[in-house]
């Protein structure tokens, strides 16, 4: 026996979307804040500020599609076929935003507005739609033998609607932070005074998702209120509540990456809640990860390629972007 | 009846985003060698002519690089949302070796990429040169595994079926299966053969424009030399692979050829052209050569090839399409040769760059690659049909059961997108390589990710002091 292979993937998968939701999400989030900030030379800032790595960003979402599949077939084919509305959404919204991060500054003036727009509601959509699989997830689906069994719309309910809004929220902290840490001058403090807002709105964000999951689904009701899972609960609101009112307290003076890293913690304890409340099911409301798993030889198989692999991309990842270090500032772009 | 147009529109839907985005990729993986070769000449030669092209051709990269990452980025989902039976049953193969791309090239790719684009002074030369290395190489690394993946899919072995579901059993026999070291070579050949021949249609199209330049002239050159070598190698490669897939899938060889009939002891003719009907069970209107389909299949004058009536009705592949797709594809190929040909002629006379119909000629090929590459894919995979796992699962038996409405809605989702988006991104690229390539003079560049270029040449070029005005304005 020795090493159980399903938990080690999920373990694997939960990272590699956990990456994602963090980098692409303060690249989405950069987006979102597009219509707060009108000036051209400030937008063309914000871009540069993740230019040089977005789309390894992107590339996390490739590996949680690729490592789904590989490791849990069943898991891939029936989430994606349940969700394919929102996903299909969701692609077109990053494909209008990707592009435009070379259209937009090789285009000629007159197009260029088409793609801030392209950029700022490719964005929104994308963030959107990730939100509104994420309320559907856990609504969770109905299955038959190896396939999805519900209908075309399922996925479309008040609660998926507003955590499709909720992320929207999440992640224009995170873009907001982040460029607080990247930026300089006027962008840098304007950023400051909107993080303020945005952090207010996610807190209720928070409340409201923590209210409403419970009580519209009495099973993970049981699992948060009732011993042992409650232990490991309750610290989660009290982190929570903790962590905002520092980031409060930071936002009101000069600061730089402490907000970042703050938002980084909020976003972390939303996903471990996710994470408490769902375990070990992999299609929820009943499939388990050891149902949904591949064969060994093919888990086997693409572990040892991973474990390898995985820190060496972190490695050079992390001097990518090492190398675009510090703030960005107005004019000394990669772009102009 | 449903059942049926829901299967078409699925089919239609990732046929639709394939295509769209190979074309992409075939670019990105010739123009990331080609740069390499470019920055190595400039480090090697020091001779500015090639950073200069470098340039040039780094911001077409770039903006052909994006449309092929979005553009993927939606393949790696369709295998689930409209292909979810055939993902849950095969998955156990094609998921760990997508898993495998990703680690091993996208990655790479991405993670290079930042620094190729727009590291030029922050990075030395050597580690500047070192990522470009990288990109290349990633994008081959990818080309390896999705084609390890895809003709697992055409000539799977190496697995076994348990519980109705596919379980490798031998990694090794799964990567290495029959077809594919051909598909990998053919594929490979033919995404650096559709570069040479767009870059070269690039230079061709700026002599006629009478931009003759030293830049302009490497280019065109570099393009027609590349094409001399690796067009006639894509004919041999091509006939390897169709031997190849005689021996494993001769259903979609029969229809290729047009061929119904097998007369034992009899040789085939090749048919030149003609129009196959699926219902009449022959070819109309058939252009033949006898012998010569034997000649060719089987390397015998009276080799014995199947025809497609040695397959029951509902396990041949369409041969009315097959046939003329393969036929777009070789008959490009042949022009592909003789573009090559023609150029080593004239330069052997000193014409090559003042040959007007043979520079019209270049600038006509130009897209020839790509139509090619398409006209190939389109003969691989509807010549696979009605199997998505050859001979062990049915196209019918693998698609998710969406309802015609959402396939329709998606569809239209994605052709509105693509044709808006790569619409938009082919056109600015035509205007980026119509842009005449300069030396690193920024008032001939839009905004683009050029400005490294303009303060590397500041810091590297002593005599560059004049360039600093305009620069300075940006
Ligand atoms: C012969 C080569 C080849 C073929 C047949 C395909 N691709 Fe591709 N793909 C590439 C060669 C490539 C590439 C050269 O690696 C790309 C193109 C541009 C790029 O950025 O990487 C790429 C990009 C790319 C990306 C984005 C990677 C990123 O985020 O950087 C994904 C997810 C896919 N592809 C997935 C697919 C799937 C699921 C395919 C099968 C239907 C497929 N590709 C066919
Ligand atoms: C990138 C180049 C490719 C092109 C241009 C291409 C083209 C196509 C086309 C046109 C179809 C529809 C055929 C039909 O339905 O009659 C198709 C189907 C399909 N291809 Fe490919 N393909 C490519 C690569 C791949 C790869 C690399 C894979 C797998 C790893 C793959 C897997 C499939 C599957 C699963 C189908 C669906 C079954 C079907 O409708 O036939 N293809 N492809
Ligand atoms: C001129 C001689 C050529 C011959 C005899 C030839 C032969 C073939 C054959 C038999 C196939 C189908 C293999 C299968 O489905 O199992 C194929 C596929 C293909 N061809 Fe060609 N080809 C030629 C030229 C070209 C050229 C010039 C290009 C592009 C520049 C090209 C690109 C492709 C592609 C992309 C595929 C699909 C992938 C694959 O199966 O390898 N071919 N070719």
């Amino acid at each position: 026996m020795g090493i159980d292979l399903p938990v080690i993937w999920a373990v694997i998968i939960g990272f590699g979307l956990m990456m994602y939701v963090v980098m692409d999400g303060f690249d989405l989030g950069i987006g979102l804040l597009f219509p707060f900030v009108r000036d051209p030379t400030d937008r063309d800032t914000m871009v540069n500020t993740v230019a040089p790595v977005w789309d390894g960003n992107e590339t996390w979402l490739v590996l949680g599609g690729a490592g789904l599949m590989a490791a849990f077939p069943l898991a891939y084919a029936v989430l994606l076929s349940a969700l394919y509305l929102p996903l299909v959404l969701m692609l077109a919204g990053l494909i209008w935003r990707g592009v435009a991060f070379e259209f937009r500054f090789k285009a000629d003036a007159a197009h260029k507005p088409l793609w801030n727009t392209a950029f700022a509601g490719g964005s929104f959509v994308a963030t959107f739609f990730q939100g509104v699989a994420l309320g559907a997830y856990i609504n969770g689906f109905v299955v038959t033998g190896p396939s999805y069994a519900g209908g075309a719309f399922d996925w479309l309910t008040p609660f998926s609607l507003f955590t499709g809004l909720g992320l929207v929220v999440a992640y224009a902290l995170l873009g907001s932070t982040w460029l607080i840490m990247k930026t300089a001058g006027s962008l840098h403090r304007r950023m400051i005074r909107l993080s303020r807002m945005i952090t207010m709105a996610l807190l209720l964000v928070i409340a409201a998702v923590s209210l409403w999951t419970p009580l519209a689904h009495p099973a993970i009701a049981v699992r948060w209120f009732t011993a042992p899972d409650i232990f490991f609960f309750l610290p989660v609101p009290i982190l929570v509540l903790a962590t905002t009112w520092t980031m409060l307290q930071v936002l009101r003076g000069e600061t730089n990456v402490t907000p970042f890293l703050l938002a980084l913690v909020l976003l972390f304890l939303g996903y471990s809640g996710l994470a408490i409340s769902l375990w070990p099911h992999i299609i929820p409301p009943d499939i388990t990860l050891r149902a949904a798993a591949a064969p060994p030889q093919s888990m086997g198989f693409a572990l040892v390629g991973a474990l390898f692999i995985i820190p060496v991309i972190l490695g050079y990842t992390a001097w990518a972007y090492y190398v675009f270090r510090g703030k960005v500032k107005p004019g000394d772009g990669y772009h102009h | 009846m449903v059942g049926i147009s829901a299967l078409m529109l699925a089919r239609i839907q990732f046929g639709f985003t394939v295509c769209f985005h190979i074309i992409f990729p075939a670019i990105t993986i010739g123009l990331a060698s080609y740069l390499v070769v470019l920055e190595a000449m400039w480090l090697w030669r020091k001779d500015s002519t090639y950073r200069d092209l470098y340039f040039f051709w780094t911001r077409i990269f770039a903006v052909n690089f994006a449309m092929g990452v979005v553009s993927g980025l939606v393949m790696a989902y369709q295998f689930g949302t409209n292909w979810s039976y055939f993902s849950a049953f095969a998955g156990g193969v094609t998921g760990p070796l997508l898993a495998y791309e990703v680690l091993t090239a996208f990655f790479l790719e991405a993670g290079f990429l930042g620094v190729m684009l727009f590291g030029w002074n922050k990075v030395g030369p050597g580690l500047h040169f070192f990522a470009s290395i990288m990109v290349a190489l990633g994008t081959l690394v990818s080309a390896t595994w999705i084609l390890a993946s895809n003709s697992w899919m055409q000539t799977p072995q190496g697995y076994e079926i348990v519980d109705g579901r596919v379980v490798p059993v031998d990694w090794l026999a799964v990567i290495f299966n029959p077809s594919f070291p051909y598909r990998l070579a053919h594929m490979t050949t033919a995404a650096f053969l559709a570069t040479a021949l767009f870059v070269g249609a690039v230079g061709a199209w700026h002599m006629l424009k009478g931009h003759d330049t030293v830049r302009v002239r490497t280019m065109l050159s570099m393009a027609l030399w590349m094409t001399l070598a690796v067009a006639p190698l894509q004919i041999v490669l091509g006939d390897a692979h169709g031997l190849n897939t005689l021996h494993y899938q001769p259903a979609k060889i029969a229809a290729i050829e047009g061929h119904w009939q097998n007369t034992p002891g009899e040789s085939a003719p090749l048919i030149l052209f003609g129009w196959p009907d699926m219902a009449a069970e022959t070819t109309r209107f058939a252009v033949e050569i006898p012998h010569l389909g034997s000649l060719i299949l089987t390397h015998d004058w009276n080799g014995n090839v199947p025809g497609l009536k040695a397959f029951a009705p509902e396990d041949r592949p369409n041969s009315t399409v097959v046939f003329w797709t393969f036929r777009v594809m070789v008959g490009l190929g042949f022009l592909m040769v003789l573009v090559g040909v023609w150029g080593l002629w004239l330069r052997c006379r000193q014409r090559l760059f003042t040959c007007r119909p043979f520079l019209r000629l270049c600038v006509a090929m130009g897209p020839a690659g790509l139509i090619a590459i398409l006209a190939g894919w389109l003969t691989t995979e509807i010549g696979r049909q009605p199997w998505v796992v050859y001979g062990v699962m049915r196209t019918v038996d693998a698609v998710s059961n969406h309802s015609v409405l959402a396939l329709t809605m998606t569809l239209i989702v994605f052709v509105v997108t693509y044709f808006a988006v790569f619409g938009f991104g082919v056109t600015l690229m035509l205007r980026l390589v119509g842009q005449e390539p300069g030396p690193h003079d920024p008032g001939l560049y839009q905004p683009g990710s050029i400005l490294e270029a303009e303060r590397y040449q500041r810091s590297a070029r002593p005599l560059s002091a004049a360039t600093d005005e305009p620069a300075a304005k940006n």
